[in-house]
């Protein structure tokens, strides 16, 4: 399929375009069928699209068939493809459990999870680094939108917080592309990558200036320290559809930061390689620090969650921070894991909640929950799949990662902190199940059975658990596979589709196309 | 026959409780029963092979990534403990039938009991590193689920998290130590692992490696300092105190040490630190087990203190301790399980375990008292009894070391004294329980338990006495295999006789016998002494130590993460001003080779009233209207500085933006309060100031730096092909449309999300809003002055003209869908302002999200348009055609592209505005009304 690449980019567009439109934005559950169908569809595009770039090599889609690196390009790698299926995923179990009746408490629901969808996914597949900004702002304005959504003073004290840092963060990442396209003269990332071995020195500071607001922007957006502090708050406050999808979220900044940081500005950039890697090296350890004391410091089991989210991304940047390809495979492993992890957790988070009455998620002596057993095996393994026990995912992206960090230096500081988060984690998320669980008083009230649709959504999330460790050898060869394409300096391939023959640049303009 | 189904069999076996509870008690518990005696029999068939002196291995590759293999091997180390666990383990599924009663949910217990079976089978069997690691954890896991059995009781979580906690630590311990061997060795094999000793030895990080995998075994096997978690796991139901933490899994400590006893012992260090450990253990947990009154925990003080007697032997770097450290584990095993069991049968018949309520409880089920007075004194060691043997030797072996150089036989004398703590407190097991007087306020009259439940201690206690009189003939060869395998192939010459003949260590035997006697005898005094200290429970130390690094970890985030969004943006900024500025300092001269454009009058008098606006709009920030009208000349100035630097398409859409913008502003800040306090201090100004002011200065050195270098981008290109390639003069609407289309669709869309999420956000807002200003003066009763409601109205179709010429111009010379929307959209606003909200409603029945959706479908479309004709999305089409009367004019797809963003603008500013009014006009009547 020739327009295969921006598939999972224009299938929530128009999906969301049309449920604006009668028949379907007058029936809520015309919208649900439509909805599920659409992101069932982008699931198997997305599968698809993987296999493809898996088998077939990276797929390059020529908008407008202007020729890169003047038009925008999408490129699908496996990196890519990759992010893409794992959003597809989630968002299925996202939309799946809002499917159950979270949908309906604020308007346009679907079409903005659609917009969302279409956001992360551009931001995904773009190869143009202006166009990743376009994205960013599809996705963001999006967020906005979904974090609102049902209501409420806590929602939109926390989302004016979001909205503002972003704004500013907006604002940054203009500066930073204006002096990126001053001193490199393009915004294709790849010819960056190209451009940036050649430039005088004078230009080479301004770059690392624009790099390094970059790593800002991309920081604010993974919520790296000290730019993690809006996190928390905001992911415990929202909705729980939304706040599952937003596991991907931060995974944004770090895919962002690997492609600016690995692929502009990695090995071969001359005297600009690896300009973030010093300071990710202390910020992301600081990162696994706060965010674990705000785990064993959170009153709840959602702020727990959403600073386990902080501390993912400390662990994945420090893991892209050890530059070798191992550790960038176990960083990609540990994506995998932790997306689909936190995203169930914070469905279950929302269960708990809904049947503890007046006291919520917070960890203190409250009436029994209504189904025990089924919350309490979800949580179980979810909990044990954070801490990094066996026989679930999380212990495979723990050795993947303590492995990787090979050299004493190296060993000295990944290994004591991985494994004493363990520790930590281990500590607060048993003291949250057994105060949840069984630290109960009054009345055993038989509720009613679980709605099923949530009941698969977080089978759906949580069962990636399972299943990243049973087939841990062919995803982890996959893994290995995109960080030595991360890692190698490959020019792009060939469109598929025609390219318009350009007029030849003015004499003395050094821009070939490639 | 496959290897494999010896661990799969009890891992299948934690279903079939699930499935078979509903058929009854007894059926369950045969059913359960059935997998893992499958697995022992696979196991004895296995046997033959063993004994004659071969290993059995099975391998399936797994996650080659993290070196992770389904590996198995079974030797002769393997086979003992799995005869342990599945022979023992089948004895507890039984006489859990009968100790669990109606309320307790049997398949949940049978579960986590087939759990732990399995993970314990998988452990001993593993011949993988990862592999070994995996199943150890999977202990812990299901020890945790069996501690917290009872969960209603708080002393059975906390115990259940405690053991999980230190456990679990040792856990992570012995992963670090494994990976490390495993780095060390280059492989995670276990055979290969055991094949290179030498070069584990002789490596740098050997000690580290030693330490972290003993302090996995030490936690585990509730060594000293670790053992605290070991009394309070007796909150589980007996039989898990009978299977895990006696007879099995605190084994798996000692297992470890075993297995790797080949590439880690040998050492000084190994010595020094497992022998040391051990002593201590043993000494310590044989005196506090003397003072607990509890039954289970008396039993669980003996228990560390045996455990701590097997760490020594295997510290003593000596093949024949090693001999009598494995005897020991057999022994231990036997007479523990069966002391355990008898003790909850005692329990489960009387209602206490409290040994002073407990006496004389001979009267009243004396088979029972039998066993377990038999099973105790082979606990104390007393002669044709399996705790003899392995004792005798145990003595042997203190005498044939020098741990402490010139002070090596004070060994043998801890080891006298803490044998006759082991002597005094069996004899309290047996005398306080069994004799002394009548029963103390018993809840209830004991009496004999069910004959099945005592079938598991008989056969333990059988084994304790074939053992104890046949040692050689019983389990000579199983010793001997073993020992095989953790000694590397090399097996000294042991002698498993009852008499040795008048030697020392049966002089220490007979010195432990009197002294334990004597130790009992004058108890009341050692309680007494006892009773001087202060008893710590380890259980409340644990919890207030994690109350305590919760109370730390939430004042730090209260600290940092106060909610302040101003300290927020801050550390935004200041992120910003050092990553902007550092790199700057690098720069040696700000100023490139281009030259500078001369400056005029007009050009400075803007730049100062640029300057002297953004700089009013913060200091009035605080009066709102001021701010925003200093606002929108700023806004004003950069579309002239457009202008004027030849780009007449964004000056066009600043000033249209301006307006739209200022105009929803205005709206906006209606509903906010009319005037702010002022809530920074001084001190916070300046230091804003301070970062505000360094900012602007990095950012003002990056622009002059790029505005004076000579730029070399694809800026060219795009004026070289825009009329050939584009079909349009304008380049910067080409650039729009056409080379960089995609981009504006995925703006539009943004516009369009944001109206629909303003929509959101106010769609069901009601706002108080106030009759008056922020001066007292009443708002106008005459909101919609005629007159303006008269030259709005004229205008509205001239305006909708000047947007339609201004988008069919746009490819060509300045204009452009964006801007005719925004001109369209002004003119509307302006019909909302001149005729109200009220007025307007029934006049225009659209719904503005259509119109947004449509803009975008349109859009789209247009791009998808292409796939007709095998292009790619977005690919533009354009032709020049000639009608009569019209002359020769251009048709392009991106006029069609350019109709959806401009639909998508004026939808997306109509829906803001709309509803923003809506707020206005429905509230204020209300409230007037209410005046």
């Amino acid at each position: 399929m020739l327009h295969l690449p921006i598939l999972p980019i224009l299938l929530p567009m128009l999906a969301a375009a049309l449920m604006l439109l009668p028949p379907l934005s007058q029936s809520i559950t015309r919208q649900r069928l439509f909805a599920v169908t659409i992101m069932i569809t982008l699931v198997i595009v997305s599968v698809w699209l993987l296999l493809t770039c898996h088998q077939q090599g990276t797929q390059l889609y020529v908008l407008g068939g202007w020729q890169p690196p003047f038009g925008i390009a999408l490129v699908a790698d496996r990196l890519s493809a990759l992010m893409v299926l794992l959003t597809a995923i989630l968002g299925l179990g996202a939309q799946l459990y809002a499917c159950a009746g979270d949908d309906k408490e604020g308007m346009y629901f679907h079409p903005l999870f659609m917009f969302q969808m279409l956001g992360v996914n551009g931001a995904f597949l773009t190869g143009d680094i202006f166009n990743l900004f376009v994205f960013f702002e599809v996705l963001l304005i999006a967020s906005y939108a979904l974090l609102i959504h049902g209501g409420g003073k806590q929602k939109t004290k926390a989302n004016v917080h979001y909205v503002i840092l972003n704004l500013v963060g907006s604002s940054i990442f203009l500066f930073a592309l204006g002096i990126l396209y001053g001193t490199l003269g393009t915004l294709n990332i790849q010819d960056m990558a190209m451009k940036v071995v050649s430039l005088n020195e004078q230009q080479q500071a301004l770059t690392k200036a624009g790099g390094l607001l970059l790593l800002v922007v991309f920081g604010l957006k993974a919520a790296l320290l000290p730019l993690h502090f809006w996190l928390p708050k905001t992911y415990a406050a929202t909705s729980a559809p939304v706040a599952a999808l937003f596991a991907i979220m931060t995974k944004i900044g770090v895919y962002s930061i690997l492609r600016v940081h690995m692929t502009i500005f990695g090995q071969d950039a001359g005297a600009l390689a690896h300009m973030a890697i010093p300071w990710l090296w202390p910020l992301a350890l600081l990162t696994i620090v706060m965010g674990t004391i705000g785990v064993l410091a959170s009153p709840g089991l959602r702020l727990s969650i959403a600073n386990l989210v902080v501390v993912s991304v400390g662990t994945l940047l420090l893991a892209v921070a050890i530059q070798r390809e191992s550790a960038t495979s176990a960083a990609l492993y540990y994506m995998i894991h932790s997306t689909f992890i936190t995203g169930a957790l914070f469905l279950i988070a929302d269960m708990i909640t809904k049947q503890r009455g007046k006291a919520e998620d917070r960890y203190v002596i409250a009436r029994p929950l209504q189904n025990p057993k089924i919350l309490g095996i979800a949580f179980f393994i979810a909990a044990l799949t954070v801490v990094g026990m066996p026989p679930f995912s999380g212990f495979v992206s723990k050795i993947l990662i303590l492995q990787a960090a090979n050299s004493m230096r190296e060993t000295l500081w990944v290994w004591p902190i991985l494994l004493l988060i363990s520790l930590v984690f281990l500590v607060a998320l048993s003291r949250a199940g057994t105060t949840i669980f069984w630290r109960a008083a009054g009345d055993n009230t038989q509720g009613k059975p679980l709605a099923p649709l949530k009941c698969i959504a977080i089978a759906l999330l949580l069962g990636a658990s399972p299943v990243l460790v049973i087939f841990g050898g062919p995803i982890t060869q996959y893994t290995q596979l995109t960080a030595a394409q991360l890692h190698s300096k490959a020019p792009l391939p060939n469109s598929k589709l025609p390219i318009k023959k350009a007029k030849e640049m003015p004499t003395g303009q050094s821009h070939n196309a490639n | 026959m496959n290897l494999l189904w010896v661990v799969l069999l009890p891992l299948i076996g934690t279903l079939v409780p699930l499935f078979t509870e509903r058929f009854g008690r007894n059926i369950c518990a045969f059913c359960v029963a059935l997998l893992p005696a499958w697995s022992l029999i696979l196991v004895l068939m296995y046997a033959p092979d063993i004994f004659n002196g071969q290993a059995i291995r099975q391998t399936i590759e797994w996650i080659p990534a993290i070196g992770l293999e389904v590996s198995f091997r079974l030797d002769g180390l393997s086979l003992l403990f799995l005869l342990l666990i599945l022979g023992i383990g089948l004895l507890v599924i039984l006489y859990a039938r009968y100790y669990l009663s109606l309320k307790d949910s049997m398949s949940r217990f049978y579960v986590y009991l087939m759990l732990f079976m399995a993970a314990m089978v998988g452990i001993v069997t593993s011949n993988n590193l990862i592999q070994l690691w995996m199943f150890w954890e999977l202990t812990s896991i299901s020890s945790f689920l069996l501690i917290s059995f009872w969960s209603h009781k708080s002393e059975a979580r906390k115990g259940a998290r405690m053991a999980l906690t230190v456990t679990g630590a040792g856990g992570l311990a012995l992963l670090a130590g494994l990976l490390l061997i495993g780095r060390i060795v280059g492989s995670y094999d276990l055979d290969t692992v055991l094949a290179s000793s030498d070069i584990i030895h002789a490596h740098a990080a050997y000690p580290v490696a030693l330490i972290l995998v003993l302090l996995g075994a030490f936690t585990k096997s509730a060594q000293f300092p670790f053992h605290f978690w070991l009394p309070h796991a007796m909150a589980a139901p007996t039989p898990v105190s009978a299977y895990l933490h006696s007879a099995t899994m605190v084994k798996a400590g000692i297992f470890l040490m075993a297995r790797f006893y080949p590439v880690l012992a040998g050492t000084d260090l190994w010595f020094i630190i497992v022998s040391l450990t051990g002593l201590t253990t043993l000494l310590l947990g044989a005196y506090i087990a003397l003072f607990k009154h509890d039954l289970k925990g008396l039993l669980a003080y003996s228990t560390i203190s045996h455990l701590g007697l097997i760490t020594l032997l295997l510290g003593l770097n000596s093949p024949l301790a090693a001999v009598a450290a494995i005897f020991h584990i057999i022994n231990h095993a036997t007479f523990k399980a069966s002391l355990f069991m008898a003790a909850g049968i005692i329990d489960h018949e009387s209602g206490s375990r409290d040994m002073r309520q407990l006496n004389g409880l001979w009267q009243y089920m004396p088979y029972t008292a039998t066993l377990a007075i038999v099973a105790a004194l082979a606990m104390a060691g007393v002669p044709l009894l399996n705790g003899f043997l392995s004792k005798e030797m145990f003595f042997a072996e203190t005498l044939n070391q020098s741990v402490l150089g010139s002070l090596s036989w004070t060994i043998p004398l801890l080891a006298v004294i803490g044998a006759a703590f082991s002597v005094a407190y069996s004899l309290r097991f047996i005398h306080d329980v069994f004799f002394n007087g009548q029963p103390v306020d018993l809840p209830k009259t004991p009496q004999e338990p069910p004959r099945y439940v005592r079938i598991p201690v008989e056969i333990l206690v059988a084994l304790c006495l074939l053992v104890g009189i046949f040692p050689a003939f019983v389990v000579g060869d199983l010793l001997h295999i073993a020992s095989f395998a953790v000694l590397d192939h090399t097996v000294p010459v042991h002698n498993l006789a009852i008499w040795h003949g008048l030697n020392l260590p049966l002089l220490m035997s007979f010195m432990a016998m009197v002294g334990g006697v004597i130790l009992y005898y004058n108890r009341r005094h050692l309680f007494e002494f006892q009773s001087h200290f202060d008893t710590t429970d380890a259980k409340h130390i644990f919890e207030r130590t994690i109350q305590s690094l919760v109370k730390a970890a939430e004042s730090i985030t209260n600290t940092l993460e106060n909610g302040s969004l101003q300290r927020y943006v801050f550390t935004l900024l200041l992120c910003t001003l050092v990553m902007g500025g550092l790199p700057l300092i690098e720069l040696t001269q700000n100023s490139g080779t281009r030259a500078s454009i001369p400056l005029d009058g007009v050009t400075i008098v803007c730049a100062l009233l640029m300057i002297f606006s953004a700089v009013a709009t913060v200091i009035w920030h605080r009066r709102r209207f001021l701010a925003l009208i200093f606002l929108s000349v700023v806004g004003l100035i950069v579309s002239l500085t457009f202008a004027k630097f030849s780009a007449p398409d964004l000056a066009l859409t600043q000033l249209s933006v301006e307006i739209v913008t200022i105009i929803l502003l205005l709206l906006a800040l209606f509903f906010l309060p009319q005037s702010s306090l002022k809530e920074s201090s001084n001190r916070r100004l300046s230091v804003d100031l301070l970062v505000a002011g360094l900012i602007g200065c990095v950012i003002g050195t990056l622009c002059y730096a790029m505005l004076t270098t000579p730029l070399n981008t694809m800026s060219d290109f795009f004026i070289a092909n825009s009329k050939t390639g584009g079909g349009g003069t304008n380049v910067v609407n080409v650039i729009l449309v056409d080379f960089r289309g995609f981009d504006t669709l995925g703006e539009i869309i943004v516009l369009g999300i944001a109206a629909l999420g303003i929509f959101k956000l106010i769609a069901n807002m009601r706002i108080a809003i106030p009759a008056r200003d922020d001066k007292g003066r009443a708002w106008s009763n005459d909101p919609h002055p005629m007159m303006l409601e008269v030259v709005s109205q004229s205008l509205l179709p001239l305006a909708l003209l000047v947007s339609a010429y201004i988008f069919l111009r746009g490819h060509n010379m300045p204009g452009g869908g964006f801007i005719a929307g925004l001109i369209t959209s002004v003119a509307i606003i302006q019909q909302y302002i001149a005729h109200g909200v009220q007025w307007i409603k029934p006049r225009v029945t659209i719904d503005y999200q259509w119109i947004i959706a449509s803009g975008i479908l349109i859009a789209t479309a247009t791009g998808l348009g292409s796939w007709l004709f095998g292009q790619a999305f977005l690919s533009t089409w354009f032709d020049y055609f000639s009608l009569p009367w019209i002359g020769k004019f251009e048709l392009a797809s991106a006029m069609l592209f350019d109709l959806g963003v401009y639909l998508t603008v004026v939808g997306a500013v109509m829906l803001i505005l709309a509803n923003l009014g809506k707020l206005t006009t429905s509230e204020r009547l209300d409230i007037q009304e209410n005046n």
